[in-house]
C-alpha cells in the first residue's frame, strides 16, 4: 500500500486516515448512503482486509455501492502464507457483489473502471479489488476507457412493457391499497416518482427501515415504518388492504413476520431492480423488474391517462379505517422523572426541525431514531439494516460529514454500539469532522435485554453494561466537547449546546433502563400481532 | 446418506473461463445446504468461455432461486436447466474391475454387449471405459460389481439441448 500512498499525495483525491479498518470501510459506507455515490477505502492486506468484512456484508446486504481497495502480498508468495497474507478474495466472495484479484498490472485500468460500474449500477453494492505489491509497484501506461461493456452483466433497467397495464388494472380494482417502499426508491432516486403515484391514487405509504425518507413523514398519508417494531397503524393496514405495491423493497423476516401470515387479503404488484428479490419469500401477482424510477415514471405515465372517479371520496373508509388505529394505538411513552429515550429523539428532531443527517448504531437506539425522528427526505437516515452491524453509526456519521460538510450529521447511539468504534474520535478530531453523537445511555445491551424480559424470563445474562467509561471525561480526552443529562429538563438544553457546539460533541443522556421498544412483533409471529404498551 | 428430496435437475451454464468463477458457482450450492451430485467444467469453442454442467437434486423453488442468483453472477454468461427440455446426456467412467482367469471371458462379454472398451490390462485388473447415460452407466457397473471394483472414476455428466427436428 505504500506504493499507492507514495502516488496518493501527488494526487487530487481527499484521503481520511481513520483509526480502524471497520472504521473505514463504514465512513466510506456512510458517504456512499449521504452522498448518492460510490464510497472509496484503502486498506492493507491480511488483517487490514479481514476488519473491513463486516462493513463489505453490511453494505452488500443494504446494497451500498463501495470500491474496497486491499493490499496483497506480491504474486509470487500468494498461496505461501507469507506475512500479513489472506485470501480475502475468498473471504469475500459470498458477500460482494464482486471481486477482484489483479495480476497484471495491464489490466488495473480496465478493472478499476468495471469495479465502479459494477458498484453503482443495477442492484449497488460493495466491489472489493485485491492489489499484489508487485502489481501496484509495476507502471504501465494509462489508457482512459469510455464504457464498460461486460457482456454477463446487463441490469433491467426499463420494465417490461406487459407488466404495467397489469399493474394499473390492480390498482384501479383496488378499495383498501397500501404503497409499501424500501431502500430501493433512495437508491434509484426515484422519491417525487414515488410522491406523485402515491398522491395521483390516494394512496397511503408504509416504508421499511431502509425506506425511511423515501417518503415524506410530514405527508397526511405517510403510515409510518412498518415491520417488527412499526407502527400499530402500518402493520395493520398491510394485514387488511387488499393491493401492496411493493417498490424496491425484498420483504426481509423483520418485516414480514411470519411469511405465511404476511398481506393475506393483499395481492402484490413487486417492483425491484434485482430479479433475485421477486418472489423470493413473497409470491406476488404482478411482478416487474426494472429501475424504482423509471418503472415509476413509466407506471405514472399509464396511470395519467386513465380517469379515476372521486378517490378522496372513494377511499374515506379505508383512509377512516387507518386514521382509527392512528389515533387509538399511537407510538407512545410517557416519561415522570427519568429522562425517556424517546423523548431525547423526539426533542433532536423538533430542535433539528427533521433535517439533520441521522447515522444509528443497532438495536434499541436505532428503532427509537427510526420510530420518533421525522424524516421528509431521503438520504437523511443511515443505519445498517440488513445486517445490524453495532459501532456502524459514529464512523457512518464520518463519512456523511465529509460528503455533506455543511449539514448537521447527528449518529443516534447507545451506549453499547459506542463502544465498538470510538476510536474513531480521532479522526473526526483530527479533519475537524463536528460529527455529534448522542448516547442514549441505559448502561445495557438494551434490545438484547429487552428480548430476556420479554421472551427469556427476565434472565439478564451478560447484558449488563454498568461499567462503561464516563462519556464525558472521554470526549475531553480526545479533545472534543462532553456534556450530560441526567433528568429530563437538561434534555432540551443539553441537546441546544451540543448541536450548536461547531466542534466533535458527545452528548450522555441516562436514560431509563429498563425501558423497551414498542411496538414489538415477537420473531416468527404475524406483524399483526404487537405487543404495544 | 441423507435422504434426498425433490427432482434431479441437470444445470449447464455458460461462464467466464477464469479462476474464482467455479468457486462462486459452487458457494451457491453450499450455501444453501444443497449437495453437488455431479459437475463437469471445461472450455467451450470460444476459449473465453467454459461450460459448466451441474447435476443437483432439490426442490424446485430454492433450485428456481439459486438459479437466478447464478444469472446475478457478473462471471455467469447464461444458465440452461434442462430439467423439462429435450436434451442428450452423456458421462464416462473408467472402471478398474478384478480380473481373475474365470471371470474374464464374463467380463469381456459385459464389455461387449455394453458396447464399451478394455483400456488398459494387467496382470489382476483390467480398466474398462464406458460411455452413456446415467442409467446405462449405473447398470454397467452394477453387473461388474460381484467381480470385484477396486476404483471408478466418473466424469460427470455433460449435456445439451437437442436441436429441432
Amino acid at each position: 500500500m505504500i506504493d499507492i500512498y507514495d502516488e496518493l499525495v501527488k494526487a487530487d483525491i481527499r484521503h481520511i486516515t481513520v483509526r480502524h479498518e471497520q472504521g473505514a470501510v463504514h465512513a466510506a459506507d456512510g458517504y456512499a448512503r449521504a452522498s448518492g455515490r460510490v464510497g472509496v477505502c484503502l486498506v492493507t492486506s491480511g488483517p487490514g482486509a479481514t476488519n473491513t468484512v463486516s462493513g463489505i456484508a453490511s453494505a452488500y446486504m443494504d446494497s451500498i455501492p463501495l470500491v474496497v481497495l486491499t493490499g496483497q502480498v506480491p504474486t509470487e508468495m500468494i498461496g505461501n502464507d507469507a506475512f500479513q497474507e489472506v485470501d480475502i478474495v475468498g473471504i469475500t466472495r459470498p458477500c460482494t457483489k464482486h471481486n477482484y484479484l489483479v495480476k497484471n498490472v495491464e489490466d488495473l485500468g480496465r478493472i478499476l473502471k468495471e469495479a465502479f460500474y459494477i458498484a453503482r449500477s443495477g442492484r449497488p453494492g460493495p466491489v472489493l479489488v485485491d492489489l499484489p505489491k508487485d502489481v501496484v509497484r509495476a507502471s504501465t501506461g494509462y489508457r482512459s476507457m469510455k464504457n464498460v461493456q461486460l457482456r454477463s452483466y446487463n441490469p433491467t433497467y426499463k420494465p417490461n412493457f406487459r407488466q404495467l397495464p397489469k399493474a394499473v388494472k390492480l390498482i384501479k380494482e383496488a378499495k383498501r391499497p397500501v404503497i409499501f417502499a424500501g431502500g430501493g426508491v433512495i437508491l434509484s432516486k426515484a422519491s417525487e416518482e414515488l410522491r406523485y403515484l402515491a398522491k395521483k391514487i390516494e394512496t397511503p405509504v408504509t416504508a421499511t427501515l431502509m425506506g425511511l425518507g423515501a417518503f415524506p413523514a410530514s405527508d397526511p398519508l405517510w403510515l409510518g415504518m412498518i415491520g417488527m417494531h412499526g407502527t400499530y397503524r402500518a402493520n395493520m393496514s398491510s394485514a387488511e388492504c387488499d393491493l401492496l405495491v411493493a417498490i424496491g423493497v425484498r420483504f426481509d423476516d423483520r418485516v414480514t413476520g411470519k411469511v405465511e401470515t404476511f398481506a393475506p387479503k393483499a395481492r402484490i404488484v413487486h417492483i425491484d431492480i434485482d430479479p433475485t428479490s421477486i418472489r423470493k419469500n413473497i409470491p406476488v401477482s404482478v411482478p416487474i423488474v426494472g429501475d424504482c424510477k423509471i418503472t415509476l415514471q413509466k407506471l405514472n405515465t399509464l396511470l395519467e391517462r386513465e380517469e379515476f372517479g372521486d378517490l378522496k371520496e372513494e377511499r374515506r373508509t379505508w383512509l377512516d379505517q387507518i386514521e382509527e388505529w392512528k389515533a387509538t394505538k399511537p407510538l407512545k411513552y410517557t416519561q415522570k422523572d427519568v429522562i425517556k429515550p424517546q423523548y431525547v429523539v423526539e426533542k433532536l428532531c423538533e430542535i433539528t426541525g427533521g433535517e439533520a443527517i441521522i447515522t444509528t448504531e443497532v438495536g434499541q437506539n436505532q428503532m427509537w431514531a427510526a420510530q420518533y425522528y421525522h424524516f421528509d427526505r431521503p438520504n437523511r437516515f443511515i443505519t445498517s439494516g440488513g445486517l445490524g452491524c453495532m459501532g456502524f453509526g459514529f464512523p457512518a456519521a464520518i463519512g456523511a460529514q465529509v460528503a455533506c460538510p455543511d449539514r448537521l450529521v447527528v449518529d443516534v447511539a447507545g451506549d453499547g454500539s459506542i463502544q465498538m468504534n470510538i476510536q474513531e474520535m480521532a479522526t473526526a478530531m483530527q479533519y475537524r469532522l463536528p460529527v455529534k453523537i448522542v448516547v442514549l445511555n441505559n448502561s445495557y445491551l438494551g434490545m438484547v435485554r429487552q428480548w430476556q424480559e420479554l421472551f427469556y424470563n427476565r434472565c439478564y445474562a451478560h447484558t449488563e453494561m454498568s461499567e462503561a467509561p464516563d462519556f464525558v471525561k472521554l470526549a475531553e480526552a480526545y479533545g472534543a466537547v462532553g456534556l450530560r443529562a441526567t433528568r429530563p429538563e437538561e434534555v432540551e438544553p443539553v441537546l441546544r449546546k451540543g448541536l450548536s457546539t461547531p466542534d466533535l460533541v458527545i452528548m450522555d443522556f441516562l436514560v431509563e433502563r429498563q425501558e423497551c421498544v414498542y411496538p414489538m412483533v415477537p420473531a416468527g409471529a404475524p406483524i399483526t400481532e404487537m405487543l404495544l404498551v | 446418506m441423507e435422504k434426498k428430496q425433490g427432482r434431479r435437475h441437470i444445470l449447464s451454464m455458460l461462464v467466464d473461463n477464469q479462476p474464482g468463477v467455479l468457486s462462486r458457482v459452487a458457494g451457491f450450492f453450499s450455501s444453501r445446504g444443497f449437495n453437488i451430485d455431479s459437475l463437469c467444467v471445461s472450455e467451450t469453442a470460444d476459449p473465453l468461455v467454459s461450460r459448466i454442467t451441474l447435476v443437483a437434486v432439490g426442490d424446485m423453488t430454492i433450485l428456481e432461486q439459486i438459479k437466478k442468483q447464478l444469472n446475478k453472477l457478473i462471471n455467469v454468461i447464461k444458465v440452461m436447466d434442462f430439467t423439462d427440455k429435450e436434451y442428450v446426456q452423456r458421462e464416462t467412467a473408467l472402471v478398474k474391475v478384478r480380473a481373475k482367469p474365470e471371470h474374464r471371458a464374463e467380463i469381456l462379454r459385459m464389455v461387449d454387449i455394453f458396447r464399451s472398451m478394455v483400456v488398459d490390462v494387467g496382470s489382476e485388473y483390467y480398466t474398462v471405459e464406458i460411455t452413456g447415460d446415467e442409467g446405462k452407466i449405473t447398470a454397467f457397473l452394477s453387473l461388474l460389481k460381484p467381480m470385484g471394483v477396486k476404483e471408478i472414476a466418473r466424469t460427470g455428466v455433460v449435456a445439451l439441448a437437442r436441436e429441432k427436428k
